[in-house]
C-alpha cells in the first residue's frame, strides 16, 4: 500500500563539482572534523593521563626506576597508614568549602559593586579583576612576602596602630597559616566569581526589578526573593568554578607555606606532589592524586545538576 | 471629586539626553478616573508613567499622589500598582506567589495574603491556573497575572503601560473590553498608557494626547475627536485623520466622514468640487481619495463615506461634495493652534 502512495524519485543529479562539494554537506563528516581537536586535547591531555595515574597507582614506578612492576594495593596502603594524607584529605574539603562559601559572598557582593552605575566604575572592574588575571604563582610570591614572619607589611601596620605586640608569624603557626592559604585562594577566585555572577544580575531584565520595587520589596528581599533565585545559575557555576580550582590548586600551598609547619597545610595536590615528584615515589603520588577525581566528579554532577534544575523556571 | 495624582510643571531630562523627554506637563487626575495617555511612539508617556511611579526622577516640577508631594520618595512608599508591558512577572514564582508578593511588606498573616491573592485570581479569572509559572500561561493569560498582582494591593492608582501591545489583534479587542469592565468594578484611579488611538478611545474617561514630551490636548474622547486643540491631535486621531487644506494664513479642517456628496449634507454647508482618484472598501465604508477644490488651496483629502451613502462616486471624475460649516475646524497655519473661524464661501443647501 505505502508503495503506491510514494512517488518515485528521481536520481539525485550529479553536481558538476561533485566529490569537494558532497563532502562539505555531509553533516556527520562535518561533525567529525569539528571534534577533531577537541577529541585530541581530551585524549592527550585528560583521558592518557588519568589512566596512566590508575596505571602508577598499582606499581611500583619511582623516579629513579621507572620499570613498570605490579604491587597491587600496596600504595594504597602505604598512603592510607600516613597521616599526613588523611590531613591534606581533610585540609582540601576545608580549604574547598570556606573558600567556595567566601567566593560565593564575597563575589556576589563585588558583583553588586560592579554593576552599580558610579564614577569610575571602569577603574574599579579593571582593579577588580587583576587578581584573576595574575599567574598564581606570581601571585602567591608576592603574597609570601605580604605574610612574611619578619618582613611582612600587615604585621607592621597592625604593630603601628598598636593592635598586635609581637610578629603574627601568619605562615608559621597551623592555625593563620591555614587562613592565609584561604586567604589568597578567596583574592585569587573572587573576581572571577564576581564576573559570573555579575553575567547573571545583568541578565535579569530591568522590568522584574522594577516590578519588585514598585511591589514594595526593599533591597534584601529583592537580593533573596528575585536576584539570588534568578541568577542561581549562574552563583552554581561561579561555586564550581571556586571549589574546583581551590579544590585541585597546588601551587598557592606549595608556594607560601610548602605544606607546613609540620605538613599542616597540606592538600591532596601539594602532597601528591611532594610524594609522587618531590619524594619520587610516583605510585603513591598517583594514588593520591586519584583522590581528587571522585570528589571532582561528585562536585560537578551535584552543580551541574543544580544548575539544569534551575533552567526549567 | 478629589484628585488622586497631580503632575505640575513635570521636566524629565535624561542624563546625557538634549532633548525634554517630558516638558512641562501639568495634569490632574480624579479619583476613580481612567485617564489615558495617548501618543506616538517616544514621546514621552512611558517616562511620565514612571516618574509617577518613582522609578525616575524628574529633572524638576512635582509629582502628589493623594495630595502629598512625593518627589523623591521610592516607589514602595507611593501606593501606586504598575502593569508593564512586558508584564514583568517574577519566573520563578508561580501565579500565587506572584501575587502574593506585593502583600508580603504588609503585616498580614500567610492566610489572609493567600486568601486576598485568590480573591484577586478570581476576580480576574485565573484561579485556575494558580500553581503554574509564567511560562506555562499565554499572552493573555500573563496579562491578567499581572493585573491581579497590580490590584491585589488596594493601590491608590493603577498604572498601566500598553498592557495590550503583545496580545494578538483578536485578543486585543476582548482584553480590552474586560480591562474597562474590571476597571468599572473595582473603581481604581487608572493612568493607561498607549500608542493605538482606538484603545484610547474606547478605554479613556479622558485621554491625554502627547506629543515630543509636550501636552497636547486633554479632555474626553469625544471632545478630543471633535476639538482637537491643534493640527498634531487633529491628524493623530482618527483614521483616516482629518483633512486640512490651506486658506490664506489659517487650515481649514474637516473630518473624512463630514465630506460627503452634497445631496447628503444639510444646513449651513460649503460646497466643493472633488476629483476623485481613488477609492478603497474597508468594512462597508468608501474610503474616496482625490482632490478638493473650493474650500481654499486645491488639496488632496479623503472622503469617508458610510455604508448608508450609496451614490455612484467613480475615479476619474469631479463629484459635488459638500461639508457642513459646524463641522469645520480652524487652525493658525504657523503655530497649528485652533483659531478663530474664518468665513468659507458657505451656501444654503
Ligand atoms: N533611560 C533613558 N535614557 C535616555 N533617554 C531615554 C531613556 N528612556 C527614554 N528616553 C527617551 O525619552 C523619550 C521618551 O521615551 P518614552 O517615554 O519611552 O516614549 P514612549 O513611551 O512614549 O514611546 C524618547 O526620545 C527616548 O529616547
Ligand atoms: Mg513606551
Amino acid at each position: 500500500m505505502a508503495d503506491t502512495l510514494t512517488e518515485p524519485t528521481a536520481p539525485p543529479k550529479r553536481q558538476p563539482d561533485g566529490t569537494r562539494q558532497r563532502l562539505a554537506d555531509r553533516d556527520g563528516f562535518l561533525a567529525w572534523i569539528f571534534l577533531v581537536p577537541t577529541v585530541v586535547y581530551i585524549v592527550a591531555l585528560v583521558a592518557i593521563p588519568f589512566f596512566m595515574a590508575i596505571a602508577f597507582a598499582f606499581s611500583d614506578v619511582t623516579a629513579g626506576n621507572p620499570s613498570y612492576g605490579w604491587v597491587g594495593l600496596e600504595n594504597f596502603y602505604r598512603v592510607f597508614d600516613d597521616a599526613v594524607f588523611w590531613q591534606a584529605l581533610g585540609n582540601t574539603f576545608v580549604f574547598t568549602a570556606i573558600s567556595m562559601v567566601l567566593i560565593v559572598v564575597l563575589g556576589k557582593v563585588l558583583a553588586m559593586i560592579l554593576v552599580a552605575d558610579f564614577k569610575g566604575k571602569w577603574l574599579v572592574r579593571f582593579l577588580v579583576l587583576l587578581p584573576w588575571t595574575t599567574p598564581v604563582a606570581l601571585s602567591s610570591v608576592t603574597w609570601l612576602w605580604l605574610l612574611h614572619s619578619i618582613y611582612s607589611p600587615i604585621d607592621w601596620v597592625l604593630r603601628n596602630v598598636g593592635l598586635i605586640e609581637d610578629n603574627m608569624y601568619f605562615l608559621g603557626r597551623p592555625g593563620l597559616a591555614m587562613a592565609s592559604v584561604i586567604a589568597v585562594h578567596v583574592w585569587r577566585l573572587v573576581p572571577l566569581a564576581a564576573v559570573i555572577m555579575m553575567v547573571g544580575i545583568l541578565s535579569i531584565p530591568d522590568d522584574i526589578t522594577e516590578a519588585s520595587r514598585i511591589d514594595g520589596a526593599g533591597f534584601w528581599r529583592r537580593m533573596f526573593e528575585v536576584t539570588i533565585p534568578l541568577t542561581f545559575p549562574l552563583i552554581a557555576v561561579a561555586a564550581l568554578f571556586g571549589a574546583i580550582f581551590t579544590f585541585t590548586d597546588m601551587a598557592v600551598v606549595y608556594v607560601l607555606t610548602g605544606g607546613g609547619p609540620t605538613n599542616s597545610t597540606h592538600v591532596l595536590a601539594s602532597w601528591s606532589f611532594v610524594r609522587g615528584i618531590g619524594g619520587g615515589d610516583i605510585g603513591q603520588g598517583a594514588v593520591i592524586a586519584l583522590f581528587l577525581f571522585p570528589l571532582l566528579l561528585a562536585a560537578a554532577v551535584l552543580i551541574l545538576r543544580a544548575v539544569r534544575k534551575m533552567e526549567t523556571i | 471629586m478629589s484628585v488622586t495624582v497631580e503632575v505640575s510643571n513635570l521636566v524629565k531630562q535624561f542624563d546625557g539626553g538634549d532633548v525634554r523627554a517630558i516638558d512641562d506637563v501639568s495634569l490632574a487626575i480624579e479619583e476613580g478616573e481612567y485617564l489615558v495617555l495617548l501618543g506616538p511612539s517616544g514621546c514621552g508617556k512611558t517616562t511620565l508613567l514612571r516618574t509617577i511611579a518613582g522609578l525616575e526622577q524628574q529633572t524638576s516640577g512635582d509629582v502628589l499622589i493623594g495630595g502629598s508631594v512625593v518627589n523623591g520618595l521610592p516607589p514602595r512608599v507611593r501606593k501606586v500598582a504598575m502593569v508593564f508591558q512586558s508584564y514583568a512577572l517574577y519566573p520563578h514564582k508561580t501565579v500565587l506567589a506572584n501575587i502574593v508578593f506585593p502583600l508580603k511588606p504588609e503585616k498580614l498573616p500567610k492566610q489572609e495574603r493567600e486568601s486576598k491573592a485568590r480573591w484577586a485570581a478570581e476576580l480576574l479569572g485565573i484561579d485556575l491556573l494558580l500553581d503554574r509559572k509564567p511560562r506555562q500561561l499565554s499572552g493573555g493569560e500573563r496579562q491578567r497575572v499581572a493585573l491581579a498582582r497590580a490590584m491585589v494591593r488596594a493601590p491608590q492608582v493603577f498604572l498601566l503601560d500598553e498592557p495590550l501591545s503583545n496580545l494578538d489583534a483578536k485578543l486585543r479587542a476582548s482584553a480590552r473590553d474586560e480591562l474597562k469592565r474590571f476597571q468599572q468594578r473595582v473603581g481604581t484611579t487608572t493612568v493607561y498608557v498607549t500608542h493605538d488611538q482606538a484603545e484610547a478611545m474606547g478605554l479613556g474617561d479622558r485621554i491625554a494626547v502627547m506629543d515630543k514630551g509636550k501636552l497636547r490636548q486633554l479632555g474626553p474622547p469625544v471632545e478630543v475627536y471633535d476639538d482637537p486643540a491643534d493640527t498634531f491631535v487633529a491628524t493623530f486621531i482618527g483614521s483616516p485623520p482629518m483633512n486640512l487644506v490651506p486658506r490664506d494664513d489659517t487650515l481649514v479642517g474637516f473630518r473624512p466622514e463630514h465630506l460627503l456628496p452634497a445631496a447628503h449634507v444639510s444646513g449651513e454647508r460649503v460646497e466643493v468640487s472633488f476629483d476623485v482618484d481613488r477609492i478603497e472598501y474597508l468594512s462597508g465604508d468608501r474610503h474616496v481619495y482625490g482632490t478638493v477644490t473650493g474650500i481654499g488651496k486645491d488639496s488632496r483629502v479623503i472622503a469617508r463615506l458610510p455604508a448608508t451613502v450609496t451614490d455612484p462616486v467613480t475615479p476619474g471624475e469631479s463629484h459635488a461634495f459638500a461639508v457642513n460649516v459646524d463641522k469645520l475646524r480652524f487652525f493658525d497655519a504657523e503655530s497649528g493652534l485652533r483659531s478663530e473661524p474664518v468665513r468659507v464661501d458657505a451656501q444654503h443647501g
